[in-house]
Parts: C-alpha cells; structure tokens; sequence
C-alpha cells in the first residue's frame, strides 16, 4: 500500500501534466484556425494556376519537345523526396506516420535500383529517416513554420529543386507530406511534382476547361507561358504542401493533447480513488487501535 | 451585358483584391493592355509595372505587381500576382534595397536557374524603383 504522501505527489504532478497538455491543446486549436485559414486563402491563387496549367497541358498532351519541367526528361532512376514533416513533436502519429511511408518508399525504390535522396523540411522527419537512410539526407530546413508558412520559402526550396533537376542530379520529385482532411484527420500523400501530374482537382473543372481552352487566346505563346508558369506552379504546389502540412500538425497536436488531457482526467479519478482509501484505511485501523486500546483497560 | 469587369488580384498567400471596376489596364508581356467589358477571353503573362483600375474615367487605384498571369474572360480578369502592392505604399528605400540584394544575387548565381531568378528579381526590383517616381 503506498502511502499517503506519495499518493498526493503523484496526483499533483499528473494534475499539472494536465494543465500542460489542456494548455496546448488550445494553442493547437488557435494555430489551427489560423492555419486553415491561410490554407483556405491560399486556395483562390492554386486553383487558378493549376487550371491554367491544365488547359496549356493538354495542349502538349503527347507532343514532343514540351518542356522538360512537364514531360520528365525520358529518365526514371534518381529520385528526390521532399518529406514534409514537423519541427516539433507531441503531435501523435503524425511524424512517425508520414515517416513510416517515407521508409517504405525510399526502401522500395532502392530495391528497385533507383537512387533516392531526401529534402527534409522539419527536424522531426529527418530524425525518423536518419537512422535507416541517413546517408540519403541532403539537408534540413527547420523553422520553415514558426510563423506559418512562407510562400518565399517554398519559392527558394522550389529554384533548388528546379537547380537539381537542370543540373540531371534529378529526374522525378515527389513531395509527400499530411494532407489536411478533417481536424482530427490526415492523410500521408506523395505528391509527384516533376515531372508535374496533373491532379484531381482539374478534373472536375474538366468541362469548363475544355470550354475555355478552346476561347483562349495565348500572348506570348503557349510554350512561352508554359515555361514560364511551370516554375511558379512548382512553388504554388511546394506551398500548398506546407500549409496542409501546417493545418495537418496543428490538428494532430490538438488530437493527441486531447487525448493526454482525458487520460490524465482518468489517471487522476484512479488516483484519488486510491488516495481515499487509503486514507479511510488509516483512519480505521486508528480507529481500531484506540478502541482495542480502551478495551484493554 | 453588364458594364462592368469583374477585377482579381491574387497571391499565392491570399485573395488580395476582387470588385467591380470599369476598365482594368494590365502591364502584361507582350505590353500593357486594357481590359473592358466583353474581352476576348486570353491567357498571357505579365510583366513587373502598375495596374491601373479605372473607375468613372480615371484611374481610382494603382497597384504595383512584380509579374505574374492574367486571366481575362469576358466578363473577368484575374491577375496573379506574387507580390502587390498599392502604390501609394511603396517605399524607395525599401525598392533601393531590393535592386541591390537583386544585383547581389546575381552576381553570386552560378548557375542558369539562378541567374534567371535573379534577373527576374532584378527587373522587378527595377521597375518596383520606376513606379516609386510614378
């Protein structure tokens, strides 16, 4: 039976773990909100493009000489991985989650003899890749979300990106990074960004597409704007991708502090249970004490 | 038809400016062009400058952009933009800045991709500079 003293430490100290994990579940909440609300505002900007990306595409479905940055250049074997993750952790499975896919990728492309390296935006990502793939690592970027985040980061990853693929170190990039679906759920998704695929999202303004690409009158040429477009397209995706990421960690963190708060609610009502009796235990054997002790008179 | 264009101004962080305006004149690529009602729907790029938006026959608001697209259609225009801002904000210390960490970038770029970036940064600081006078 522990005893009394010891109880109540530990009930005080679960009582403050609480007031921590209760305490950030609301900063989570608050980023949150401010998170989806940049997401949601950067919205307008990514559609427009990806529908314009998408009429000038179509355009260059299968004719030779589109450019490289669309098309691929032809290769398949050196790959990139941009893995979005967070800098911090107390965030549930949201890391080890997208870690966990990241591995397997990387796992099976090497199998397949490609080679594979790895961008790492946020410290916790890299610490899940590093112990199996260390040596893929190029570099980390950390503190890319401190404020949210920066479309002026996503364009400085985006020029090295496009530098590397120029350069031939790379032929297809894939960004994976935590889809925002709910508050309470993400979803790990790759994202192949080159060469560039056009995704679900233009399909449903396929009609409309079709309609405007057929009115559109180009200046300068399709090809000069395609050129042009392709690279800030980069970008827009590379910052779509954070800022999902963004809302998707805030989310996660709110969940998992949710969580802890409750069990620690649990912890404590087990706790003071036992502290109770405990303490009515010692009152009785006291109690007990006294009056085999005035029976013995 | 109605007599007015309906006029959007996007960055990539957030929707900056949507209204209806008269005539919109865009600094686009291949030069700048007026957008009024009933435009041939096109795609072009545009070009680091000023937006002017017209309203009752004179310009009711300027706005600067570093370059970016238009999307114009018969009854919209959508400009997307980087960077905007009002003209009445831009600074000249701010732009005087920006010229020379454009020079300086262009000056340490060592490669094509680089280079280009810088001298897009470059023009755009440049004109950023011009319509400081404007």
């Amino acid at each position: 039976m522990p005893n009394l003293k010891d109880l109540k430490i530990r009930i005080d100290s679960v009582k403050s773990t609480q007031k921590i994990t209760s305490a950030m579940k609301m900063v989570a909440a608050a980023k949150l909100r401010k998170a989806q609300m940049s997401a949601e505002s950067a919205r307008p900007y990514a559609e427009r493009m990806e529908a314009m990306v998408g009429a000038l595409a179509k355009s260059f479905d299968g004719v030779q000489g589109a450019p490289e940055l669309l098309a691929g250049n032809g290769k398949d074997e050196k790959h990139l991985i941009v893995l979005v993750s967070s800098d911090r952790g107390l965030c549930g499975g949201f890391n080890a989650n997208i870690g966990r896919f990241a591995r397997n990728k990387i796992a099976q492309l090497q199998q397949a003899g490609k080679s594979v390296k790895v961008l790492c935006l946020g410290r916790k990502g890299r610490d899940q890749v590093r112990r199996q793939f260390g040596e893929t690592i190029l570099e980390t970027m950390e503190d890319l979300t401190k404020n949210g985040a920066q479309y002026s980061d996503a364009d400085a990853i985006a020029l090295r990106i496009r530098t590397m693929f120029e350069e031939g170190e790379i032929d297809v990039c894939t960004v994976v990074y935590n889809k925002f679906v709910s508050a309470i759920t993400q979803e790990v998704t790759p994202l192949q960004v080159i060469p560039f695929q056009l995704d679900e999202v233009e399909s449903n303004e396929e009609e409309e597409n079709d309609e405007l690409k057929a009115l559109y009158e180009y200046e300068p040429s399709e090809e000069d704007i395609l050129e042009e477009l392709l690279p800030r397209n980069l970008s827009v995706q590379i910052f779509r991708a954070m800022l999902e990421s963004f809302a998707s960690e805030q989310g996660a963190r709110m969940a998992a502090m949710d969580n802890a708060t409750r069990n620690a609610g649990d912890m404590i009502d087990n706790l003071t249970l036992t502290y109770n009796r405990a303490r009515q235990a010692a009152i009785t054997s006291e109690l007990i004490e006294i009056i085999s002790g005035a029976e013995a008179l | 038809m109605t007599d007015t264009v309906q006029f959007e101004l996007v960055s990539p962080a957030k929707l900056l400016l949507s209204e209806d305006v008269e005539m919109v004149v865009v600094p686009g690529g291949e030069g700048d062009f007026g957008v009024l009602p009933g435009h041939t729907p096109m795609l072009t790029t545009v070009r680091p400058g000023i937006i002017d938006i017209y309203e009752n026959d004179k310009i009711a608001k300027r706005i600067f952009v570093e370059g970016g697209f238009a999307e114009v259609s018969g009854t919209r225009c959508a400009v997307l933009a980087e960077e905007a801002i009002a003209l009445d904000e831009l600074n000249r210390d701010h732009a005087e800045a920006r010229l020379q960490k454009a020079n300086d970038a262009l000056q340490a770029a060592d490669n094509d991709i680089a280079k280009k970036d810088a001298e897009r940064e470059l023009r755009a600081a440049e004109a950023m500079l011009a319509a400081c006078g404007a």
